[in-house]
């Protein structure tokens, strides 16, 4: 396991973070004026969170003229992934996966 | 009903890779490289402003029905290791050949003497069917981006994709 992976394990073991995370899988390249609005915390602790994130390379940051967007980057969640899951166990998981979906949307 | 909406979106994929920015920049714009990683499709670059971009169907795409130009686009800026921007539109089926180009830029930055920084930025206007295979979301895309770059690192890092090669 490398320093890298214990960023991104230590980035997803906060309800607050993964929340941020979905915020920008929904929408992605908000501001950090619109991911305080929608959070009950101040500016600085939603910016303590968003550095840890950026830390783990899970949020990338750009500039748009005088604003800071923000972006999810899914890549270290890949890479974690792709380092555990081998090609054989995949196709188990997956099904496993597809399993659980069936069972809890029933339509 | 709802009406049709513009949508405007960019997402954003990067990666640190064990490897000069000069590597990198060959196994994303040469043919030997773009067939070892990723959907393995050759790609053809003529590297200036205005020069055509497309990645040619490999065989196993080719058995699965897929025409012979797999991805099509023109080349927007070209400065070599560092930053190329081009247009990108895929064929693979008629939903997705009738969306607008998107565009691609992908950017190489030198972080130490052995690691350099690969952040795609792709910006997606109207393609809702692009951005939902690009991001590996949908089953049926393989994985996107997030695919592709970490099969990227692996063969620059390792000499090995995560898939055997065909």
């Amino acid at each position: 396991m490398t320093e890298d992976d214990d960023l991104v394990f230590k980035a997803l073991a906060d309800p607050t973070r993964r929340h941020l995370l979905d915020r920008l899988l929904h929408r992605d390249g908000a501001t950090l004026t619109e991911l305080e609005s929608e959070l009950t915390m101040t500016r600085f602790g939603v910016m303590k969170h968003l550095r840890v994130l950026e830390d783990a390379g899970l949020v990338v940051t750009r500039r748009s003229g005088r604003e800071k967007l923000h972006f999810l980057n899914p890549v270290p969640i890949r890479l974690i992934h792709d380092r555990w899951i081998d090609k054989y166990t995949e196709r188990q998981v997956s099904a496993l996966a597809d399993l659980k979906a069936e069972l809890e949307n029933p339509s | 009903m709802t009406a049709t909406t513009a949508t405007t979106t960019t997402q954003v994929f990067r990666v640190h890779i064990k490897a000069t920015p000069e590597r990198i920049w060959e196994a994303i714009t040469t043919p030997e490289w773009t067939a070892r990683y990723g959907y393995r499709g050759p790609a053809e670059y003529d590297l200036k402003p205005g020069g055509t971009f497309r990645t040619m169907a490999n065989e196993g795409m080719k058995a699965f029905g897929a025409p012979d130009v797999v991805v099509e686009g023109e080349v927007l800026e070209v400065d070599p290791p560092r930053r190329l921007v081009q247009t990108w539109r895929l064929l693979f089926d008629a939903r997705q050949a009738a969306e607008p180009l998107t565009r691609v830029t992908w950017e190489i930055e030198p972080m130490s003497a052995e690691v350099a920084r690969l952040t795609v930025t792709h910006e997606l206007d109207n393609a809702p069917v692009h951005l939902s295979l690009i991001t590996g979301e949908t089953l049926e895309g393989g994985g996107g981006w997030p695919y592709i770059l970490s099969d990227l690192k692996s063969l620059l890092e390792t000499g090995t994709a995560l898939m055997s090669e065909p």
